[in-house]
């Protein structure tokens, strides 16, 4: 063996090492989806809180209830700025919360809702937001059946954060999991990617950048509903690419199921805009998010099938396979270039994009 | 996309390649160094490696702006940071380097008023609108930044902005490429020049190269296209018993350079008369200052800082990565202790560091890449 080599494999040895939370504050950097939020969320929470329904550190948990399947799941939306092309903080956070249900095969049913507002709010903001959240949640076919107002001094927050809870029905006898995917897979994203993240990086005004891109934000439960369908048995996992991208995603499948995964960049749907915007920015579209896009692993010899499926049903019109699993390198995500090279993509260090949903 | 595919064509890419390989002396082995570091961090995000031969080896050079600052000076901008009258404007890059004692991001966390600007004329803004804070921003890079700190230096001073001031930190490229080619530990043979100085110094301060240590130099773009047409290039000369300083990317790098940035960066800064480089050590006339009659702008002169020198961590091998001699991954403490999340080194946090990108894009060797992704 090479000394390269045993370097390379002395580095895995430690990434495989139990994380460790090395900072004193929390930083930006804990709530970007990448690294530094799978050691919180790890070596903090999870150490903390540690059960079975948790520790697949899935999007939503599965429980069994008087013989019924339910998922059951929760996300605060704190995006800056409020509101965006294609949306706002209100069908963000209706759609986010649905989809989190969704990718795990459920119908999503019963949503919660809590406004944390700063002192000093628009009430006219508020009326926009809620009209927005009611349109949403009508045209996801589920309710918002409670919530909770709390107000916060000027100054103590940034205008209006929202959570939502929610509860769905695992009608089918699916069984996803980030663990369970394996060599000669596929992996297919459901459209083009990075929309969200461009759209809300441009709002802020902050780039003077200019573009018709707007977010992609969207209830996926429809499109999943299609695929299972379509593929009742071949489906491994489904995750929605928020935070992190597709990237992160890819990772904590090749790491959760000791896999790689190879990726082809040129068959990736970016569109030119977002990619445009991304080489201008030095940001690979595969770590921006998406707020109505999800990666699922599938069948190998079932992913012309899914993809198939997938384009019929509204929303699914630019899916396709991006990529297959394979047994070596284990727990890497490795893309072909669209150059025609080979490298690596890691989990996302750092936090190009803060605030995103 | 328009105008950037035209220089990522896997097809021109094959040919190239081939025309590197047959470029080669049998037996030679051949070792460029890239200067800059966005040229490393292409090299890794398109995989370039794949289509070179064995043969030709790229040694990651010193031209990472973030890489190079030393700890010290870290320290004293965070110090400035610290005041409750400031605010900090930085560059996203230098948020996580780490100082001797902690980085912009954990003083952030502490409270410190540290902001995220993409240019200079950012942070002037920031002034315009905060006129009752000091705002400053932590001036980095080479020649190729340092025109735009200058020219925002004199929109301040023309619009009367009297609350802005830069951290200078500017270096030029010149005396560390001589640094390297002093060192008696590598041995190289030719680089691969910067495409961006290039454009505001030109071609010809590079002329020492060729005429005293006798090896070739060009000028290279930062497309994947760009750097193998380079390396081929150097190849060709070699080949030819040639060494002279060639211009591969002159749809941007005018022979002469840009004699306007020149004049503005003359206007603002001066010479100091030495440098400390992380890693290099000290160098003399290798970095920028505000001159006097720009004092006001200066925040070395606004502010007390500690001035003082940090070493740099023992395990940290950073100067010999930054001159090439070694690989990222023969540094004792590459991927273990220095990780992109918690450097230790500097070449471990910006996206053009060497280690940084080796660890992020080229963490596995070619043997295991052409099992898992075929010929």
């Amino acid at each position: 063996m090479t000394s390269e080599q045993h370097v390379l494999q002395r580095i895995e040895a430690a990434r495989q090492r139990k994380p460790r939370i090395r900072e004193e504050r929390i930083t930006l950097s804990h709530g970007a989806g990448g690294k530094a939020t799978h050691v919180l969320v790890e070596a903090l929470f999870l150490d903390a809180f540690r059960n079975p329904l948790l520790e697949p550190l899935e999007d939503q948990a599965v429980l069994c209830v008087g013989g019924q399947r339910l998922a059951f799941t929760t996300d605060s939306y704190v995006v800056s700025p409020l509101f965006f092309p294609g949306g706002d903080i209100g069908d963000l956070a209706v759609n986010g919360t649905v989809n989190d249900l969704a990718m795990s095969g459920a119908r999503p049913l019963y949503l919660s809702c809590a406004f944390i507002l700063e002192e000093g709010f628009p009430v006219a903001d508020l009326e926009r937001i809620a009209a927005s959240m009611a349109a949403a949640a009508r045209a996801a076919g589920v309710s918002i059946v409670t919530g909770d107002t709390k107000v916060v001094q000027k100054g103590k927050a940034d205008g209006c954060y929202v959570n939502t809870a929610g509860v769905g029905v695992l009608e089918r006898p699916v069984e996803l999991g980030a663990q369970r995917c394996r060599p000669g897979d596929a992996v297919i994203v459901s459209g083009p990617i990075g929309d969200h993240g461009i759209t809300i990086m441009l709002a802020r005004g902050e780039l003077d950048i200019e573009s018709d891109v707007t977010s992609d934000t969207a209830p996926l439960h429809e499109l999943v509903g299609g695929l299972l369908d379509a593929v009742p048995d071949g489906i491994r996992a489904l995750r929605d690419a928020t935070r992190g991208g597709v990237a992160t995603i890819l990772n904590e499948m090749a790491r959760a199921s000791n896999v790689a995964v190879v990726v082809d960049e040129s068959t990736v749907p970016v569109r030119p805009e977002v990619n445009g915007a991304c080489e201008i920015l030095g940001i690979d579209p595969l770590y921006v998010a998406c707020e109505g896009r999800f990666v699922a692993v599938v069948d190998g010899a079932a992913a012309e099938t899914a993809v198939a499926a997938l384009r019929t049903v509204p929303g699914g019109e630019g899916a396709c396979v991006i990529g297959h699993v394979k047994d070596d390198p284990p727990g890497l995500v490795l893309l072909k270039t669209g150059f025609g090279g080979t490298r690596i993509v890691d989990m996302l260090v750092g936090d190009p994009l803060p605030r995103i949903c | 996309m328009r105008f950037v595919d035209e220089f990522r064509d896997a097809e021109t890419a094959r040919a190239l390649a081939a025309r590197i390989a047959s470029l080669c002396e049998p037996g030679r082995h051949y070792k460029f160094m890239e200067v800059c570091g966005g040229h490393t961090h292409t090299i890794y995000k398109h995989g370039l490696e794949d289509y070179l031969p064995e043969a030709v080896a790229l040694v990651h050079g010193p031209g990472c702006p973030v890489c190079v600052i030393p700890m010290g000076r870290l320290d004293d901008a965070i110090a400035i940071a610290e005041r409750p009258d400031v605010i900090m404007t930085t560059f996203g890059d230098m948020m996580r380097v780490p100082g001797g004692r902690g980085s912009f991001f954990d003083s952030k966390a502490n409270g410190a008023d540290i902001r995220m600007v993409y240019s200079p004329l950012d942070s002037l803004k920031i002034a315009r609108q905060n006129p009752d804070r000091q705002v400053v921003f932590m001036a980095i890079g080479f020649e190729t930044t340092a025109p735009s700190t200058a020219m925002t230096v004199l929109r301040a001073k023309a619009e009367g902005i009297e609350n802005f001031s830069i951290f200078c930190n500017h270096v030029t490229i010149i005396p560390a490429i001589k640094a390297i080619l002093d060192s008696p530990d590598l041995r190289l043979d030719g680089f691969l020049g910067p495409g961006h100085v290039s454009t505001v110094i030109g071609c010809r301060p590079y002329e020492f190269i060729p005429a005293l240590h006798g090896k070739p130099l060009v000028c290279a773009g930062f497309e994947p296209l760009d750097i193998l047409a380079s390396v081929a290039m150097l190849l060709e000369q070699l080949a030819q018993g040639r060494a002279e300083v060639e211009n591969q990317y002159t749809r941007v790098v005018p022979w002469n350079g840009n004699p306007k940035a020149l004049q503005v960066i003359n206007e603002v800064m001066e010479l100091r008369p030495y440098f400390e480089w992380r890693g290099l050590g000290f160098i003399s006339h290798s970095a920028l200052k505000v001159r006097d009659s720009y004092a006001a702008y200066d925040a070395e002169a606004r502010f007390p800082v500690p001035g003082v020198r940090v070493a740099d961590p023992k395990a940290c091998q950073c100067g010999e990565v930054l001159k090439g001699v070694i690989k990222p991954w023969e540094c004792k403490v590459f991927g273990t202790a220095c990780t992109p999340e918690t450097p230790i080194g500097t070449c471990m946090v910006s996206s053009e560091g060497a280690c940084a990108a080796y660890y992020n894009f080229g963490r596995f060797t070619r043997e295991r890449v052409r099992v898992a992704i075929g010929p």
